[in-house]
């Protein structure tokens, strides 16, 4: 089929399925085969399209011209490529984990929620794909503005507050910098396009270029730079799903996504890498880095321990921007595909956890392990990826960010990388070796589970549903180990 | 069709004309659905009388109209350029959608015995602002804005059916608003004096050499303050709370979408169209009157309605706001300061137009617009609260909005003359806006409704004309290549800057 409208497809088809999911709202599981069905052929779109551009192509639509020179126009490159496979990839998998879920737990409005997360994909494809920045911006706010209802899911007090939090942040530092660092760039360079090698060269002074990029990156909230990231462990209120699609995946890469599409398509690496105007960045992403791993140690909540971690690990991405080199762009950009699974992972064991026994602080889940085996085997495996070990995915990222750091001779970067691995395994670890070793708290209850199965030695698991899920990202972190080349092959025309 | 073709050339007066005299007639009709019915129909045909005019503008520039075939000097003139057809199609599209919800809404809201008067005061608001807009004629202009006011005066009393306060907010109006017609008259007649015509063409010919007129300098003192009160301009703005409060639902959207909309071209046109903006006294006013005070009440009007616990008066207040905003626009004097004023002027009518109406079904419904009144309306009433949902969205400036193309060419503009503390206020303002309507939201979708209450969801002749306002909020957020294209062409007109 016809590229450009396959790529428009990757836009509407989410949106039809919104409508769907609301009609068939009476009837549960007609909508969650609405929310599949989509699901499945988005990725199938999105796997065709995958095609074209490994062979070359950089298929573009342009949807409409809003203003005179600024239209909603689209226009594949690698990196979209990359972040909209594994959006419309793990949304396959995380719709199969939302059933379980919110099925689990008798949730509430269980309509609205797919329906929100549908158009939260939608605007995914979106960013993704966005051919100039002024599309991107558009669809990064739809984005913050379909999310809020499903981090204000649960509606109680504390919901309400921490979606104010969400929504204040996102779209205060959209509006307040990003934007009028997208107007600035459009008065100085004339337009908006992402170009390879960027726009912005002999358009703007060098001395405010640090200030320019200060408003981008800061503009950007969904990256969570300290001191704004104070929505990440805000918007945990919301359901398990959530958290592990869209504020492990979708979401927060979304975030680092334009980080990346900034330097690379709006500044150009080059630029940065000659004036310096990214050294602040270096210092600023590794401090919120640092930081963000050493809150992580003191949360006993599971989810917000995974919170802070996702913070310190999104600075990973920016601080391979920051560093302006071919190798720490192309690590930033594998950042995103190897962290967006393992971090998934957690997200949907923790959840699984929660489904299973109600425990959200990490001190009540002592010997729990034996009970979840699957649940707890995927998150060590997810929790091994993230550190960085061989053979999961996780190791290649770092290896190609701490190369960046060699290139440009900066071994306090190449240290930085080195110790909050070590943080990540003093944070990520306990959880599991509290599971596995220690005895649990309380007796395991000798009731009908345990008498009809007794083969199963007392097994706990959550549904299947929620078991299955990341049991397949888990395997996903080994497979991406070994075939992380194709991942670069994609990936190598951003830093030619 | 031949009629119609004979008819075409005399469109300026039509556009007028058929709307003061419908007034006296439909005020025979006595019956109130008789009379609303000829009043929507009025406003209609207004409404595509507009709409040919700004084709005819936009394709063959400024079409001059002689009344009674009397030459400029002596008889009154009609103009219409890009800027004031524009500003025609804002105030007779928002007529014919407010009209055409009026029906169940001032059944509610409005004594039998005073419906039929109501569509009457209506009708002669219509002329007045439509009058005001197109003349080319200075006292003209004071003549149609005395229309205007006293049949404003008269909308907004009409609420003492639900509440008497609305008898001391028309009272207040009437006072500040004569203050205000009065100095416009004074400076007017203090222009006469000096340059012996009325004509605003001839005018902008003969004021810019006299600048250095002591005469000069006070009638431009006396138009500016004038207008200031007329338009609301920050502190002049006390009496729009109020009457924005206390009037009837209808009279709110209409008056708060259209009224000072105007005061706003007819400033702009002063300004640029008579008084040569390069002048000493004018940029001295533009910098250290008309641009502080716009910002200033900007902030404080953004503040203020954060505050506000009845969410009529929460968009008065934010009303003021935005008429910093457009202030603001041609406070810096520039083409794209200009563009942004006049863009800003008719997106934030379409918003205010679907806010205010979006309340007129919550008032019918529930009849209570506070914030206790919206708890828990997202459920029970689904299409009101999104409409005002995505109205507040368009406030504050949400991509794929007007409010959105609105913020960009302010901020563009701010920023392209080097003003950075205003863009950065600019942008400030609107996330404070997010506040005052995540305020609304919250209560309507994430608190339960009061114990008791069930209500349903507004009639169909109410939501279809405030979707329709919604809708073009969006349309003109999406694709804003025409609203730009006329506003920077009317920005170019009054500026004289060739294209």
């Amino acid at each position: 089929m016809n590229p450009s409208f396959l790529l428009a497809a990757t836009l509407l088809l989410p949106l039809i399925g919104t409508l769907f999911i609301a009609l068939t709202g009476s009837r549960a599981n007609l909508r969650e085969a609405v929310t599949l069905v989509t699901a499945g052929l988005l990725a199938v779109i999105v796997y065709s399209l995958l095609q074209d551009v490994l062979a070359g192509a950089r298929p573009a639509a342009t949807l409409v011209e809003v203003v005179p020179g600024l239209p909603l126009a689209l226009e594949i490159e690698p990196l979209g490529m990359l972040f909209a496979c594994i959006a419309s990839g793990l949304w396959i998998v995380n719709s199969l984990y939302s059933i379980g879920y919110m099925r689990g737990n008798h949730e509430h409005k269980q309509t609205r929620f797919y329906m929100c997360f549908a158009i939260a994909i939608a605007s995914a494809m979106g960013i993704a794909f966005a051919g100039n920045m002024f599309t991107l911006f558009i669809f990064y706010e739809v984005l913050t503005l379909s999310t809020y209802p499903l981090v204000a899911h649960k509606e109680t007090a504390e919901a309400r507050q921490g979606a104010r939090i969400y929504l204040g942040l996102l779209i205060g530092t959209s509006i307040g910098f990003q934007m009028v660092a997208i107007i600035w760039t459009w008065l100085a360079a004339g337009t908006l396009d992402f170009a390879a090698g960027g726009i912005l060269r002999g358009k703007v002074d060098p001395a405010v270029l640090p200030f320019l990029l200060a408003l981008y990156m800061f503009g950007i909230g969904k990256a969570a730079l300290m001191p704004f990231h104070r929505w990440l462990p805000s918007a945990m209120v919301a359901p398990t799903p959530v958290s592990a699609l869209l504020h492990a995946v979708a979401v927060v890469k979304a975030g680092v996504f334009t980080v990346l599409k900034v330097v690379v398509y709006v500044f150009g690496v080059d630029l940065l890498a000659e004036t310096g105007a990214s050294q602040w960045l270096i210092g600023v992403a590794s401090f919120t880095l640092i930081a963000a791993s050493l809150v992580a140690m003191t949360k006993d909540n599971l989810k917000a321990r995974l919170a802070y971690s996702t913070i310190s690990q999104l600075s990973y991405i920016v601080l391979g921007a920051a560093l302006a080199t071919s190798y720490g762009v192309l690590g930033g950009a594998l950042h995103i595909a190897t962290h967006a699974l393992g971090k998934i992972t957690l997200f949907m064991c923790a959840g699984a956890i929660y489904v299973a026994t109600h425990k959200t602080e990490i001190s009540e889940m002592d010997g729990l392990g034996r009970r979840m085996p699957f649940t707890y085997g995927a998150f060590l495996v997810g929790a091994l990826s993230i550190i960085g070990l061989p053979p999961l995915a996780g190791v290649w990222s770092k290896w190609y960010l701490a190369m960046g750091a060699v290139e440009t001779g900066l071994w306090a970067v190449v240290a930085v990388y080195m110790i909050s691995s070590l943080l990540n395994v003093a944070y990520l670890i306990p959880v599991v070796a509290r599971g596995f070793f220690k005895p649990s708290a309380e007796p395991v209850p000798q009731s009908v589970g345990a008498a009809a199965a007794p083969a199963a030695g007392g097994l706990q698991e959550a549904p299947l549903l929620c078991v299955l899920p990341p049991c397949l990202t888990a395997a996903g972190c080994v497979v991406l180990f070994f075939y992380a080349d194709a991942v670069v092959a994609l990936l190598r025309p951003l830093v030619q | 069709m031949s009629t119609l073709s004979a008819a075409l050339p005399h469109l300026p007066i039509l556009q007028v004309v058929v709307p003061l005299i419908s007034a006296p007639i439909c005020f025979l009709l006595q019956r109130a659905g008789l009379a609303w019915a000829f009043s929507t129909l009025v406003s209609w045909l207004a409404f595509a009388t507009s709409v040919m005019l700004l084709r005819a503008v936009m394709a063959d520039g400024t079409i001059h109209y002689e009344i009674g075939g009397w030459a400029a000097p002596w008889g009154i003139e009609y103009v219409i350029d890009a800027a004031n057809a524009i500003v025609l199609v804002i105030v007779s599209g928002i007529g014919a959608a407010v009209s055409s919800y009026a029906p169940r809404s001032v059944l509610a809201e409005i004594p039998a015995s005073q419906r039929g008067l109501y569509y009457t005061a209506y009708l002669l608001c219509l002329a007045g602002l439509l009058g005001v807009t197109i003349t080319g004629d200075a006292f003209n202009v004071f003549v149609f804005l005395e229309i205007t006011s006293l049949s404003s005066y008269v909308l907004v009393a009409a609420g003492a059916g639900l509440d008497r306060r609305a008898l001391t907010a028309a009272y207040n109006y009437l006072v500040m608003g004569t203050v205000g017609a009065t100095f416009f008259v004074i400076g007017v007649g203090l222009l006469y004096m000096v340059t012996g015509t009325l004509n605003i063409a001839d005018l902008h010919e003969r004021v810019p050499p006299l600048l250095d007129n002591r005469t000069v300098h006070v009638a431009f003192a006396f138009i500016v303050v004038g207008l200031g009160l007329k338009l609301a301009l920050f502190p002049l703005h006390t009496w729009l709370p109020n009457a924005y409060t206390y009037a009837p639902s209808t009279g709110t959207a209409f008056l708060a979408a259209t009224s000072t909309k105007v005061s706003v071209y007819v400033l702009l046109r002063f300004l640029f169209g008579v008084f040569a903006p390069t002048s000493g006294l004018m940029a001295l006013t533009m910098d250290y009157v008309l641009l502080p005070l716009a910002v200033i009440g900007m902030m404080a009007a953004t503040v203020a309605a954060i505050y506000q616990y009845n969410l009529k008066r929460l968009l008065a207040y934010s009303s003021v706001a935005q008429l910093g905003y457009m202030v603001l626009g041609f406070a810096y004097g520039s083409v794209d300061g200009l563009t942004a004023a006049v863009l800003h002027l008719f997106n934030h009518a379409l918003m205010k137009g679907a806010l205010f109406l979006a309340l007129g079904c919550v008032m019918l419904r529930v009849g209570d617009v506070t914030m206790h009144g919206v708890r828990g309306l997202g459920r029970q009433m689904p299409w009101t609260m999104a409409a005002f949902v995505a109205g507040g969205l368009s406030l504050i400036g949400v991509p794929l909005t007007v409010g959105f193309i609105s913020k960009w060419y302010l901020v563009g503009a701010a920023l392209e003359d080097g003003r950075w503390w205003i863009a950065a206020l600019i942008l400030a303002s609107s996330l404070l806006a997010v506040i005052y309507v995540w305020k609304v939201v919250e209560a309507a979708y994430l608190r339960e409704p009061p114990a008791g209450r069930t209500v349903r969801e507004a009639p169909l002749s109410m939501l279809v004309p405030t979707w329709i306002l919604v809708l073009a909020n969006i349309w003109f957020g999406v694709d804003a290549e025409l609203t730009v294209s006329v506003a920077r062409t009317a920005a170019m007109g009054l500026l004289g800057v060739a294209p």
